[in-house]
């Protein structure tokens, strides 16, 4: 009964899915960040644009966003990321529209973290003559992102199953097999439990790493 | 313990090295600092006595700006604080803080905590930052605590870290906020010990305090605060034997006789 499975690439598909998880966490992570900076920092333009940022991306669906780098920012207006292929062009919109929207979370999860560094410690920064962005890379930012591992693990897992929406605009990764073979073959039940089995092997292990890690880097007070 | 000089060379010369000038704050309806002229020479111990809420720690905090003030001037070594950026950085540098709750950097070892300002601010090298703050900790009695976290350490031995951090940017005066408040009554002392050698080496202090037998031994002038203002001030001796105020009559009588 497993014989039809050789003639697709489950493995390939999920590369895709690993390659879409990884590249957009990176990305949310770096703009992330930044937005936490902005929403912490002294500058009101900053902050401003940093809160209504977050509130807007994270109430948009990311079916949406993901549909929008497509149909607006590809066909509309001829974005295409310097891709020269349909298909790469959305591999790296989708990659995309994952950072835009993953970020929003990932700046919220380290404001949390920056939330639980006592405010002592910025003010011992600043009184040894720090300057805003030292206090901040120096001694905050260690220490939130330390106590947000665990929400921030969270945000990773939800990218990785948030990875499955890249299919609405036809990046071959497992949804859009899944799609496929569920349509070509009459293995409904067996083709579900082999991807949702496929997701669990990413994302278990993710947890378990990230919560051993979270521990053994927690600030202890 | 080693000698290490923890101040600047000028501090030998004479002059007002922090001036405040009809300084006003505001916490909403509070008003927690009325009209606070105070002038601190350059050597002299100035310690800031009063009740709980009096403003003490208030006016620690604005000398360096970690509070805004709503009217009046500050000035250190003649320069007015300057506004949030790196003008108050640098003058930050030169002015010492230890906060009630330590406050060392927790992510890091004891040894990197005395380290971190020299190098990203004094960029110093890595190893005279380490030569120095070795020296440093030797000084204050913890060199064999170098490598472990502040959390390890008793608080005693905390305060006396977050004293050589201090010291470690060659301040031109040090505030002390409360520095012997958090702290069990078995290491009041090996820190205030601490304070009265700094004391004696000449360094310019502002001690916010509940310790009367440091005021009376240290301190070249007592300053008492009450509901936001300056009721008096006096050098030790003559305060404690004979204060002027009503007011301060009555807080040394609560706090002196039983």
């Amino acid at each position: 009964m497993f014989d039809f499975l050789s003639d697709y690439d489950i493995l390939g598909a999920f590369w895709t899915t690993v390659q879409l998880a990884l590249l957009s966490a990176v990305g949310s992570l770096i703009w992330g960040t930044l937005l936490a900076a902005m929403r912490v920092g002294p500058v009101p333009l900053m902050r401003g644009f940093g809160t209504a940022y977050v509130n807007l991306v994270r109430n948009i669906p990311l079916t949406v966003i993901i549909l929008f780098t497509s149909l607006g920012l590809y066909q509309a207006l001829s974005i295409n990321l310097g891709a020269d292929r349909s298909d790469t062009a959305n591999f790296r919109l989708a990659v995309l529209g994952l950072i835009v929207y993953t970020s929003a979370f990932v700046c919220e999860a380290l404001r949390s973290g920056i939330n639980t560094v006592p405010v002592g410690q910025a003010e011992a920064a600043r009184a040894i003559g720090l300057s805003f962005s030292q206090v901040l890379r120096l001694v905050v930012l260690p220490q939130a992102f330390r106590s947000a591992v665990g929400p921030l693990t969270n945000v990773l897992i939800a990218l990785t199953k948030n990875t499955t929406v890249a299919a609405a605009i036809g990046v071959a990764e497992a949804a859009l097999l899944m799609k496929e073979m569920i349509e070509n073959e009459a293995q409904l039940l067996l083709i579900s439990a082999i991807f949702a089995f496929g997701f669990v092997c990413l994302t278990l292990p993710t947890g378990l790493i990230l919560g051993w890690v979270g521990k053994k880097v927690a600030v202890k007070r | 313990m080693t000698e290490v000089s923890v101040a600047k060379e000028d501090v030998a010369a004479t002059g007002e090295l922090v001036v405040l000038k009809s300084v006003n704050k505001h916490f909403g309806a509070l008003h927690v600092l009325q009209d606070i002229d105070l002038t601190i020479a350059r050597g002299e111990v100035v310690v800031v006595i009063g009740p709980s809420g009096s403003g003490k720690s208030t006016l620690c905090r604005t000398i360096n700006r970690l509070e805004t003030i709503d009217s009046g001037s500050i000035a250190i070594d003649g320069k007015p604080l300057p506004a949030e950026g790196r003008e108050l950085a640098r003058l930050r540098a030169d002015v010492g803080m230890v906060f009630q709750s330590f406050n060392l950097f927790a992510h890091k070892t004891v040894l990197e905590n005395v380290m971190l300002g020299q190098i990203k601010v004094r960029k110093k090298d890595k190893s005279a930052a380490e030569e120095r703050a070795r020296a440093l900790l030797d000084r204050v009695g913890v060199a064999a605590q170098a490598e472990k976290y502040p959390a390890q350490l008793s608080g005693g031995q905390q305060q006396r870290v977050a004293i050589a951090r201090a010291l470690a940017m060659e301040p031109k005066v040090m505030l002390f906020d409360e520095p012997t408040s958090a702290l069990d009554p078995e290491m009041i002392n090996e820190v205030l010990e601490v304070m009265q050698q700094l004391a004696r080496d000449g360094m310019t202090m502002i001690v916010v305090t509940h310790e009367m037998g440091f005021a009376r031994s240290a301190a070249n002038r007592v300053v008492f605060m009450a509901d936001g203002r300056i009721v008096e001030e006096a050098a030790p001796d003559q305060f404690f034997s004979n204060p002027r105020s009503d007011r301060a009559k009555d807080f040394l009588s609560k706090i002196l006789h039983h």
